[in-house]
């Protein structure tokens, strides 16, 4: 456009000055932050060297955040111990989490009053009191229930008779804990899944002849799963960092070894980012598989799959080397 | 002796109170197709649903292929039917749904064949080749793999009458099975519809297309506020229709 036939009007972009404020301010803490990272204080210690017959000290430093104490003990055996028994409550807790939620959903869902009943006190009871609790109720669970026995009830007739001392050693006791409590947060998130499907997906496989068994399991959860997984990820990296309560119940998971070597060492905030630098760890690697597993069950509900990261990069290459020879190619036009 | 395929006599059925079916006979005979008609409300899904046990009637005779629905008669007791006798029941009952209800999980063979597999013990590959014939019937061969959400909606209507099909049917039930089509998509589904009733299947189809029943029907029945207000063969009932309610409802339909 040109006002009096060759000369152009000259565009003025609106100018968003507080944003470049904001973001030099951010720039300058981001800045800041990653010195402290990366920079030295005085250990507290003083060092003194013999220079030409006379002794000079001065102040000793050392790392801020501990690092060469952190990528000391990255790998030490006990942490690495500990990082597996963390991984082993977390799978199994889940597990049992996954498994009885599940029931308990699909009970929560039953036309029968007492499964109905008996599902929503269970949720009840264990989402009402802190998990921190019931993992100190079930270590001590000698005290209520000294042992346990299969047989017939009110009698003293046994098929097994076990003692709780002896079962309920800390790793079990934090297993059942944390699987009991996850059940009670699962069952509602499998319920939402199971209510979000279409009543028409049920009335149709119920029409077809299927049991309410087959609807369920062909139907219903597969279709339930795509509400079901993202809250899951959720979860599943929740119960990871809960299980750093476990140490009230005796157990040395990844923050026990932690708190155990620095109890000998002192060596306090850089052990703990050590733990915290595992924990990112792992919780990054159990999001990547969230991704992947989203993916799989959102088959036939969108129209296509969402591209994975790899997919969406080799996409963007190509849309730049095509974007490349096209300008090559109006370079050429334009030369000839 | 020809025994009609479903019979109705005096049947009722109320929801929280509120009577939908007051009492309605009708008779299909095998082969035959019957079109319900009337106003929304009027109790016709309702009917379907009682015949397919997927809601229970509360008085009356419903018999099916000249069985009790819902119950056995031994003696003169009623017995009510277990869960797994109901399911083989409404196994022999083609439902197709106003909204298609395709197993959205599912791609296209995989709805029509999860039936005979699951349900009816069929080996995998016939259930598969029967499915394939099916598609090649409803005009859809090569859909195989899509899922539902790729399909438009007179597609998914002709897979649900696939679906419906693969379970060798005696009776195959249409609720409004074109109304939430485009008006350009209802064609196709109403060929698949009059190509099934020409090969003899005993149809019950709730409908608002009036062409459609004119064309196809044996019988037509008319319900307003759960009776069967008029009935007849489909000439009669739609062009010379007695009942001042029908009249004005074929005034206002047509």
């Amino acid at each position: 456009m040109s006002a009096n036939g060759d000369e152009a009007f000259k565009v003025v972009p609106v100018r968003h000055v507080g944003q470049w404020i904001g973001m030099v301010v951010l720039a300058l803490f981001i800045a800041m932050f990653v010195h402290t990272l990366f920079s030295k204080i005085p250990s507290g210690a003083r060092v003194c060297h013999r220079v030409s017959g006379r002794y000079v000290c001065h102040a000793q430093f050392k790392w801020r955040f501990g690092w060469n104490v952190i990528f000391h003990y990255f790998t030490n055996g006990e942490i690495l111990r500990g990082l597996v028994v963390t991984l082993e409550l977390t799978a199994l807790a889940m597990i049992a989490g996954i498994v009885l939620g599940i029931i308990v959903a699909i009970m929560r869902l039953s036309h029968n009053r007492l499964m109905s009943g008996v599902a929503w006190t269970y949720t009840w009871a264990f989402r009402g009191t802190p998990v921190y609790v019931q993992l100190l109720l079930w270590s001590f669970i000698a005290f209520l229930y000294p042992s346990f026995a299969i047989g017939i009830p009110f009698t003293h007739v046994y098929l097994f008779h076990f003692n709780s001392n002896n079962v309920f050693i800390p790793f079990t006791a934090a297993v059942v804990a944390l699987g009991l409590n996850e059940g009670a947060y699962f069952s509602e998130i499998v319920r939402s899944g199971i209510i979000a499907v279409d009543e028409g997906q049920s009335e149709a496989a119920i029409s077809l002849g299927m049991t309410r068994g087959q609807t369920l399991r062909l139907v219903v959860l597969p279709q339930a799963m795509r509400v079901i997984i993202p809250p899951t990820g959720n979860e599943v990296i929740s119960m990871l960092k809960t299980t750093s309560l476990v140490v009230v119940a005796g157990v040395v998971e990844l923050l026990g070894a932690v708190t155990n070597i620095y109890g000998e060492t002192y060596q306090i905030m850089p052990m703990l980012l050590l733990a915290s630098l595992w924990y990112l760890i792992v919780s990054t690697v159990l999001s990547i598989g969230q991704f992947y597993v989203e993916r799989h069950f959102s088959r036939g509900a969108l129209r296509t799959a969402p591209p994975t990261p790899i997919q969406r990069m080799r996409r963007d290459l190509r849309g730049i080397a095509s974007k490349y020879r096209t300008k090559r190619g109006v370079q050429v036009g334009v030369g000839s | 002796m020809t025994q009609a395929m479903v019979e109705a006599i005096g049947v009722h059925k109320s929801y929280a109170g509120v009577e939908v079916l007051k009492g309605v006979n009708l008779t299909v005979a095998r082969g035959e197709v019957t079109c319900l008609i009337g106003p929304s409300g009027s109790g016709k899904s309702t009917l379907l649903r009682c015949i397919n046990h997927l809601e229970k009637h509360d008085a009356g005779e419903l018999l099916v292929d000249g069985e009790l629905v819902g119950y056995e008669l031994r003696g003169d007791k009623l017995y009510e039917l277990n869960d797994r006798r109901i399911c083989h029941e409404r196994s022999q009952i083609g439902m197709v749904f106003q909204r298609f209800n395709l197993f959205q999980n599912l791609n296209v063979l995989e709805n029509i064949t999860v039936g005979p597999i699951k349900v009816k013990d069929i080996n995998e590959e016939q259930a598969k080749k029967f499915a394939r014939e099916l598609l090649v019937r409803v005009g859809l061969e090569g859909k195989e793999r899509n899922y539902p959400t790729q399909l438009s909606g007179g597609q998914q209507q002709r897979v649900a009458i696939a679906r419906a099909l693969a379970m060798e049917p005696k009776l195959m039930l249409f609720d409004e099975p074109t109304s939430a089509l485009d008006p350009e998509l209802v064609g196709e589904v109403l060929d698949v519809m009059k190509d099934l009733a020409r090969s003899g299947m005993t149809m019950i189809v709730v409908t608002h297309e009036m062409g459609f029943a004119k064309e196809v029907a044996d019988t037509v029945y008319f319900l307003d506020q759960g009776v069967i207000e008029e009935s007849g063969d489909p000439k009669t009932v739609l062009t010379s229709p007695s009942s001042p309610r029908l009249q004005s409802f074929l005034s206002k339909v047509l």
